[in-house]
């Protein structure tokens, strides 16, 4: 029991730091890969909780997460938005990387500041590892919307939100019902088809991705 | 008494021995990794015995700073190597003189007069890299400290032998997140400290693009292979704290037997290479950052060493 708890803290740290990535890296595709071990971090903390608790929920969560975040959103993303999207460095965003990446240390601390009163209320053991960890993960998510300027590396902020909410709820709640899972299985992966559907659109028409930009409404 | 003050010695003449030998070794295989042959890896020993028999010019209008510095330099992570863990678990003789952060001090005051010294000289490039070395400095104070503050926290000690056996006693502390996070932001530190790729190419001879190397650009003969060694030197000082006190305190000497320190020789040896094979990973996959851009990398080794503190004060 141990061990899977040391095993489930580092999973966690390695978890922040793949958000951290996705918050404060350039490169459209680098964000892309760093979703992808995000969400195979969080399918290896599904099983070591699911290993932990008995729990086969958490399997059925692991699988699904894997089916999806890790193979079917990658595959939508990169066939639905054209290469060349996934070639551009990010120059212009809301903050430079220096001080988002201040932000985002503030908003972990927060998320920690937040999830200490919840965890009374909690009475498994993993949760003081997960829960914080996923509420930070789900704010750095946010902030990513808020800082970046590409349309493809805001889908990903979105999706990080997800995973965060995923991270934590699989310590919160070992039990949920499958439907619940199997319906954020199918939502994540149209929500990420729509997008990608949209931003290709964008591109096809603009020659950019650069939601920044797109601050003027014109009717013609 | 009389074996720990031995031993002692025999850990700085280590540092001394083989720092040329570990920069050749990464230089070596940096080149194997591109393909290429690359020198031999005792080829700094022979460049060092190269320029310590060359005559020395030094030029008029430079101080005694000049002609001190590269002693300094070099006198730097001696000292160094005798309070921090080399070979042995156990503290040995001249280790009451200071903890980490002394340890951390008398490498800045090598780099102090390093800096002052190409200052000093009439060379343009020498004063800008200075300035720039400076600036990467300012950066990574604060990792230092923030990486400093936490492992003392952790370990609720400063000295280093008390807290590499606090990262393994149990083993389930080596997983801790603040460790593996603390692992990462000094890994990052180390980079930038010593010059290498992604914040300065170690190999460059560009003037204008270095940052570390254009301090010694004036040195000749003697002043050039101290220069050149002190800067071996204070880089396996470097990856001996990293490895012995902060990621694999194992292998060294448990007793005072002196086979068991010999046999530490080689144990360490091992891990050295270790660390070099995933340093010439980084330096191979990576490209030199613009110098702005290095305040991105080491805002996020800051931000890193942060979060590690966070998660080690609200004790997961």
């Amino acid at each position: 029991m141990a061990v899977i708890f040391a095993l489930d803290a580092l999973t966690g740290a390695v978890f922040l730091l793949t958000t951290l990535g996705v918050v404060a890296n350039r490169q459209v595709l680098a964000s892309l890969q760093l979703f992808i071990a995000q969400s195979l971090l969080l399918t290896f903390s599904a099983i070591l909780l699911g290993i932990a608790t008995h729990s086969l929920h958490l399997f059925a969560v692991a699988a699904i997460t894997v089916a999806t975040k890790t193979v079917l959103i990658p595959w939508v993303l990169r066939h639905t938005v054209s290469s060349e999207v996934y070639r551009t460095r990010e120059i212009d965003r809301v903050l430079n990387i220096p001080s988002s990446l201040l932000i985002a240390a503030a908003l972990v601390v927060f998320a920690y500041a937040v999830a200490n009163p919840m965890l009374s209320a909690v009475h498994t053991p993993f949760a003081k590892i997960n829960l914080p960890l996923g509420i930070a993960a789900m704010l750095l998510g946010i902030f990513t919307v808020v800082v970046r300027r590409e349309a493809v590396p805001q889908l990903l902020g979105l999706l990080a939100l997800e995973n965060g909410v995923f991270f934590a709820g699989v310590a919160i709640v070992p039990d949920l019902p499958v439907i619940a899972e199997l319906a954020a299985a199918v939502d994540v992966p149209v929500v990420a088809l729509v997008v990608g559907m949209l931003t290709r659109r964008i591109h096809v028409r603009l020659g950019t991705t650069s939601v920044g930009r797109l601050v003027a409404l014109r009717e013609d | 008494m009389a074996t720990r003050i031995l031993y002692n010695l025999l850990q700085v003449l280590f540092i001394i021995a083989v720092a040329p030998l570990v920069e050749g070794v990464a230089t070596k295989l940096k080149e194997n990794l591109q393909s290429k042959r690359g020198p031999s890896i005792f080829q700094p020993y022979r460049d060092l015995w190269k320029l310590f028999h060359k005559d020395e010019i030094v030029s008029d209008y430079t101080s005694w700073i000049f002609r001190a510095a590269p002693y300094v330099a070099f006198a730097a992570p001696i000292f160094v190597a005798l309070l921090i863990p080399v070979l042995t678990r156990y503290p040995l003789f001249f280790a009451f003189m200071g903890d980490m952060l002394g340890g951390g001090f008398i490498l800045a005051l090598g780099g102090f007069f390093a800096t002052l010294a190409a200052v000093d000289t009439g060379n343009p490039y020498g004063p800008m890299g200075a300035s720039r070395t400076r600036m990467v400095g300012f950066l990574a104070e604060p990792v230092f400290i923030v990486v400093f503050l936490t492992v003392s926290f952790v370990a609720g000690s400063t000295i280093p032998y008390i807290v590499q056996l606090r990262w393994v006693t149990p083993i389930a502390n080596f997983f801790e997140p603040s460790h593996i996070l603390l692992m990462s932001a000094f890994l990052m530190l180390i980079l930038a400290e010593d010059g290498r790729i992604p914040v300065d190419s170690p190999s460059g001879a560009f003037e204008l693009a270095m940052i570390e190397r254009s301090k010694s650009l004036e040195y000749s003969g003697r002043g050039a292979a101290l220069m050149k060694w002190a800067g071996a030197m204070k880089f396996l000082v470097l990856i001996c704290i990293f490895l012995n006190v902060l990621v694999t305190p194992w292998g060294l000497a448990a007793g005072t037997q002196p086979i068991e320190v010999l046999v530490a020789i080689p144990l360490v040896l091992l891990k050295i290479l270790g660390f070099v094979l995933i340093l010439v990973y980084i330096e191979s996959s990576l490209a030199k950052l613009r110098l702005f851009r290095i305040t991105e990398f080491l805002g996020a080794a800051f931000v890193i060493s942060v979060v590690a503190m966070i998660t080690r004060l609200s004790e997961i």
